[in-house]
Parts: C-alpha cells; sequence; structure tokens
C-alpha cells in the first residue's frame, strides 16, 4: 500500500508569528518554521501502518518555498521513504484553491492508496485543501478522525461532528484528514537521522504538472495590527484575593 | 436584490443548527438570504417558518436518500444546484466540520474560492468584504475573491444579531442519492451530557480549567464556578489530554476561539497556543500559583494563588454579592 501524507511547513506556534502589513502575507523570516504538528500526527499515523505491513510505503509531499526541504528531511528522519517537493516562484502567495489544484495534479503523477493530511493547518486554520484535492480528484473524503482503521480494501473511521461523532468509511483510494486526537508522533532515532540524507526528494515544478492556473483567487485587501493587552493587577492571595476578586466581577458588573 | 445562498446544517434528529442565525445575519447584510437545507424527508412546517423568522427569504429544499447516509456530498449537490438556480453573489456555510468541507468542495466544482473562518461580512459597492481574525486576534485581515464566486465559511458565534424576519418562499428539489465519490456514514454517536450551561462560542462568560486541576473529580470546581456565574466551560489541551472534559471544550490554536466579556483561567498556564484562542476576551481573570505564569502577561485581574483555596471562598463571595 501507498499513502502520501500532505505536510505543511508553518511557522512555529510557540512564537510571535507575524503578517507583512503590506502585503498581507506570512512574515516567514520572523519565526522559525517546522512541520505542522496535526501533520507529524498523520505520518505517524502512516509510519504505524508501515511498522504493522513492511511492504508499505509512505511518501511526504510538501508544496512550499526551497527551505521546505527541512520540512521533508524531518518527515524521511521519522520514517518516511521518500518525499516530494513542489516548489515553483509562481506558487509564491498562492491561495488554497491553488495550493489544492497543484497538490492534486502532484498526487496525480505520484500515485496512491491513501492520502493522509491534516484537519486544518496552524496558520491558515482553513481545513479545506484536503477536501479541494478530494473534490479535483473525485475521491472520497474523510474528514476530522479521531481514530482510522485502514485495511487493503477501505478506510473504517470515526469522525468529530460538531453534536457527537459519526463511524463512517468508504473504499480506497481515499483521502482521510485527522484531528489532534490522533497519537502524538515519534522522535526520529539516529539511524533515522543518518539514513534520511540518502532518502530520495523529487522536486516538481508547475510546468511539470497538469495543472491549469484557475481564474479565480482570494486575495487579501488590508491588515491592521491589533494592540497587545496590557496586564492589569495581580494579587498575592493572603486569604483576601477572592473577595477582592468577587468586588472587581461586580464593580465591572461582570456578575 | 442579488441573491446570497446560505448552506443550513441539519442534525441528524432534525434540528436546525445553531449556526443558522448567523448566517442568515450575514447572507441578509449581502443581499436576499436563500436557505439551502439537504434532509431525508421534506421540510416541516416549523422548519420553514423558523428558517423566515431567522431571514430566509426562500428555502431550497434538496430531499435526497443520501442526507445522512453519504457524508458531505449530498451538500454539495444541493449547492451546486441551487448556485445554478439562483445565481449567487456568494455562498456561506458555518465554519463547522461538514461546513467547510462542502465550501472546499464547492469552490472547486463551481471555479470559485474559499473565504476561510470568517467572523464578518460586508459589501463594497456590491463586492463582498470578508473579515478574519488571524493569529489568535493579533491582525484582522480583509480578502476578496478575484475572478469567481466568493464562497464563506463563517466563525460559528462570531455573528451578532439576527436578520430581519421573512416569509420564507418554499422550493423543493428532489436529489438522486450518488454515493460515488463520496464517504459513507455508518452510525452517529451523539454526545452524552446535554448540556444546560451555555454555548462555549458564543457564552458571556466562560470558566477554563488546565493541567493545575490535577485530575477530572477535581475539575468540578470549574463546573461549580461557572455555574455559579452562569458560564461555559472551556479547557485548555493538557486539560483534554488529561481526560479531564471532553476535546469540544478546548480553547486555542487547535480549539475553539472565544471572545466573551469574561474569561477566567483556572490552573492554566497561558501557553501562547491557549492565550491565542482566547485574548480577545473583554476581561480576564487568572488565577494560578505560579507568579510568572505567561496568563497573567494579559490577564486584567490576576490572582498568585491556590485554585482549591481561591475558588471555594470566590463562589461563596460571588454567592454573597448577588444575593
Ligand atoms: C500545534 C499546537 C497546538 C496547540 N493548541 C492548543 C490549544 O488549542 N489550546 C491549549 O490550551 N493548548 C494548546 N497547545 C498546548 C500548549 O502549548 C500548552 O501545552 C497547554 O496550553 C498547557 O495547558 P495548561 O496551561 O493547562 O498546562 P500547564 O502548562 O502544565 O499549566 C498548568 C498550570 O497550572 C498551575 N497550577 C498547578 N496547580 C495549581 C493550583 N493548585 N492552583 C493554581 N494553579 C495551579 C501551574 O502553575 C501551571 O501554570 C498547543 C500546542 C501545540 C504545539
Ligand atoms: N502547501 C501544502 N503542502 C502540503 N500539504 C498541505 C499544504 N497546504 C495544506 N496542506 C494539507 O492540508 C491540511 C489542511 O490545510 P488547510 O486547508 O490549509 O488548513 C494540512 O494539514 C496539510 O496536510
Amino acid at each position: 500500500m501507498k499513502i502520501v501524507v500532505l505536510v505543511k511547513q508553518v511557522p512555529d506556534t510557540a512564537e510571535e508569528r507575524k503578517l507583512g502589513l503590506a502585503t498581507g502575507q506570512l512574515d516567514r523570516a520572523s519565526t522559525d518554521n517546522v512541520v505542522d504538528e496535526i501533520n507529524e500526527r498523520a505520518l505517524e499515523a502512516a509510519l504505524r501502518i508501515k511498522d504493522a505491513n513492511k511492504g508499505t510505503e509512505v511518501v511526504a509531499m510538501t508544496m512550499g518555498p526551497d527551505d521546505a526541504t527541512q520540512s521533508l528531511r524531518k518527515a524521511l528522519s521519522m520514517g518516511a521513504d521518500s518525499g516530494v517537493h513542489i516548489v515553483d516562484d509562481s506558487l509564491n502567495g498562492a491561495d488554497a484553491g491553488r495550493t489544492a489544484a497543484t497538490l492534486a495534479a502532484a498526487l496525480r503523477s505520484t500515485g496512491f492508496d491513501v492520502v493522509m493530511a491534516g484537519n486544518e493547518s496552524t496558520d491558515g486554520r482553513a481545513g479545506v485543501v484536503p477536501a479541494m484535492v478530494a473534490e479535483h480528484l473525485q475521491l472520497p473524503l474523510l474528514g476530522s478522525l479521531i481514530s482510522a482503521e485502514i485495511t487493503g480494501d477501505g478506510v473504517h473511521g470515526v469522525r468529530q461532528g460538531e453534536g457527537g461523532t459519526l463511524n463512517v468509511r468508504a473504499g480506497l483510494p481515499a483521502i482521510l484528514t485527522v484531528t489532534e486526537r490522533f497519537p502524538e508522533a515519534r522522535f526520529p532515532n539516529f539511524k533515522g537521522i543518518l539514513t534520511a540524507k540518502r532518502k530520495p526528494v523529487t522536486t516538481l515544478s508547475v510546468g511539470e504538472l497538469d495543472v491549469q492556473a484557475g481564474a479565480s483567487r482570494s486575495v487579501v485587501v488590508s491588515t491592521v495590527e491589533r494592540p497587545p493587552r496590557a496586564a492589569g493587577r495581580k494579587l498575592i492571595d493572603d486569604g483576601t484575593a477572592a473577595n477582592e476578586l468577587a468586588e472587581f466581577l461586580v464593580a465591572n458588573r461582570l456578575v | 436584490m442579488s441573491n446570497v445562498l446560505a448552506l443550513i446544517e441539519i442534525s441528524h434528529r432534525g434540528g436546525i443548527a445553531a449556526s443558522a442565525r448567523g448566517l442568515l445575519a450575514a447572507a441578509a447584510t449581502l443581499g436576499s438570504p436563500v436557505a439551502v437545507v439537504v434532509s431525508s424527508a421534506p421540510l416541516a412546517d416549523d422548519d420553514v417558518a423558523r428558517l423566515g423568522e431567522l431571514g430566509a427569504a426562500r428555502i431550497y429544499s434538496a430531499v435526497t436518500a443520501a442526507a445522512g447516509t453519504v457524508l458531505v456530498a449530498p451538500a454539495v449537490d444541493a449547492l451546486s444546484g441551487a448556485v445554478d438556480a439562483y445565481e449567487p453573489v456568494a455562498v456561506l456555510t458555518a465554519n463547522s466540520v461538514d461546513g467547510r468541507e462542502a465550501a472546499a468542495r464547492l469552490a472547486v466544482r463551481v471555479g470559485g474560492s474559499v473565504l476561510a473562518d470568517v467572523v464578518q461580512v460586508r459589501s463594497d459597492n456590491g463586492t463582498v468584504v470578508a473579515q478574519h481574525s488571524v493569529f489568535g486576534g493579533a491582525y484582522t485581515v480583509e480578502s476578496v475573491v478575484e475572478g469567481g464566486l466568493p464562497v464563506l465559511t463563517i466563525r460559528q458565534g462570531a455573528i451578532e444579531g439576527q436578520a430581519p424576519a421573512a416569509t420564507a418562499d418554499l422550493e423543493t428539489v428532489s436529489l438522486e442519492a450518488r454515493a460515488e465519490g463520496a464517504a459513507v456514514i455508518d452510525q452517529f454517536n451523539d454526545d452524552v451530557a446535554v448540556s444546560v450551561r451555555p454555548e462555549l462560542r458564543t457564552a458571556a462568560t466562560v470558566v477554563s480549567g488546565g493541567r493545575g486541576l490535577g485530575s477530572s473529580e477535581n475539575f468540578v470546581l470549574v463546573e461549580q464556578l461557572a455555574d455559579t456565574l452562569g458560564a461555559a466551560i472551556g479547557a485548555s489541551r493538557a486539560a483534554v489530554d488529561a481526560g479531564y472534559i471532553a476535546q469540544t471544550a478546548q480553547v486555542g490554536q487547535t480549539g475553539v476561539s472565544v471572545s466573551p466579556q469574561l474569561y477566567i483561567a483556572l490552573g492554566i498556564s497561558g501557553a501562547i497556543q491557549h492565550r491565542a484562542g482566547m485574548q480577545t476576551a473583554k476581561t480576564i481573570v487568572a488565577i494560578n500559583k505560579d507568579e510568572d505564569a505567561p496568563i497573567f502577561d494579559v490577564a486584567d485581574f490576576g490572582i498568585v494563588g491556590d485554585i482549591f483555596t481561591v475558588v471555594p471562598k470566590l463562589i461563596e463571595a460571588v454567592k454573597a454579592r448577588s444575593n
């Protein structure tokens, strides 16, 4: 079985992330860029299948600037077999629609039985790219799963819905997205880090893919920064702090 | 007036989703709201009346045996049928699990673009402008779609108010039940506890608990304060991971974003990913025994102390003052 995991390089959520006020685009220089944690969880799920079935092939695919190769190397060091990096200056500032069309074309040429992705990325929080890819490829999407079982003929999963969960299934090929309820990812071990350097990474440009530019796109028209919050009163509790807080809440009509 | 489609979700038990009000309110600020509804049986008169009350000028009711058995695909088919029928200037869905998948597929199918996690909409000389709250509210960004149909996913609880009531014209169409290229639903498992507490996303007051609670038994303290204040319950990811409370209560980067009048953080350190979901609250109160906890950097009123001594006293003090 061939599993392609879609990994996105994002600014580290542990740092102060910035937008360029003139462009509305991500200021990539202001933070470290890392593999989105949710994609590490998706990769972990794929690697567990590989651990149990030696014939499984795991490919990590990303679309992003030159330095997104670092994310692929991370995935390879965790245990993925190979990487696909779609990189092209013309993709700079691509919206979700363009991203999905490009990923779909790359998936078509790479081939797969299962595609695994994150339910939403931490930078855009859009949660739309996998469903768009599914529509391009006319495939079922099992989105926002909290658990999944993948066998040779299909995927069974539990989806987190709004008022409860749903048991869902689809035949292969299929696309699925994982939520944070999936287990945390393993750390690369020493052997993994060493062998990652020798594993193949295919670089694809837009010209090598069968993808049209698309007439419709979303564009940012304004970006405004909110002033940071200031700290207010801080009391060390000496037994009276609860009363003072109650006074504060009453005075501010909050109770 | 231009038509604006709003995908109204119906629960598998038949209820109109809470997101309907905000969707129709947003649709009404952009044009004439058309509610698009998918169900396995024709809509009941009560539902038609209710959607009218919420502002729907028209209802496009797609009836199909696939509703409730095929995942999301019926909604996409219904929306694309309604796009043909009504030539809308925009399509709105909830930024829910189902809503955003439907929006994404629709945009690809009809050649539009998605504007995701929208908190406010306006029309600028006929152009649909969407407002987003980015990086935990650190930025307010406006976006538009150039050269195609705008498909907006609206953050649940973000739109206030209600559209003027209307008497909805009902159009019922029957939709072929297609399952190819889609996932199948075998079963719905409802959340057990139907809470009497306010909904987290729209509550005026939220009381959240973190790892500092120490156990799921101790998490009752959060519930007691919440009930004293008539508040919704939230949690940090660490509290969710530890099993103190359901994942749906998680506030933050990868959880729910809230902007209540009052947010009270109990035993929460205030990691940047938690702050990303609550720092737009009007007033923030924090109780934590570590005086260096980063939550104090954003708190209007902070108490350095033990939640197990401070919170019970706080509950008494609030009760005493409200009598
Ligand atoms: C990609 C990503 C996404 C994330 N998304 C989220 C998210 O959506 N939401 C979220 O919350 N986190 C999120 N996190 C996790 C986040 O980084 C923190 O790990 C988490 O918020 C910590 O939760 P906590 O404050 O409850 O726990 P801790 O950081 O362990 O803090 C517990 C606090 O309780 C205090 N305490 C202990 N006992 C008491 C007592 N008796 N009285 C008073 N105070 C006490 C301690 O002093 C401490 O400050 C995310 C992380 C990543 C990497
Ligand atoms: N540029 C990209 N490269 C690879 N995968 C991506 C990219 N953008 C989005 N994805 C995948 O789609 C998921 C959801 O992303 P989003 O729709 O941006 O919230 C991510 O977790 C990834 O798995």
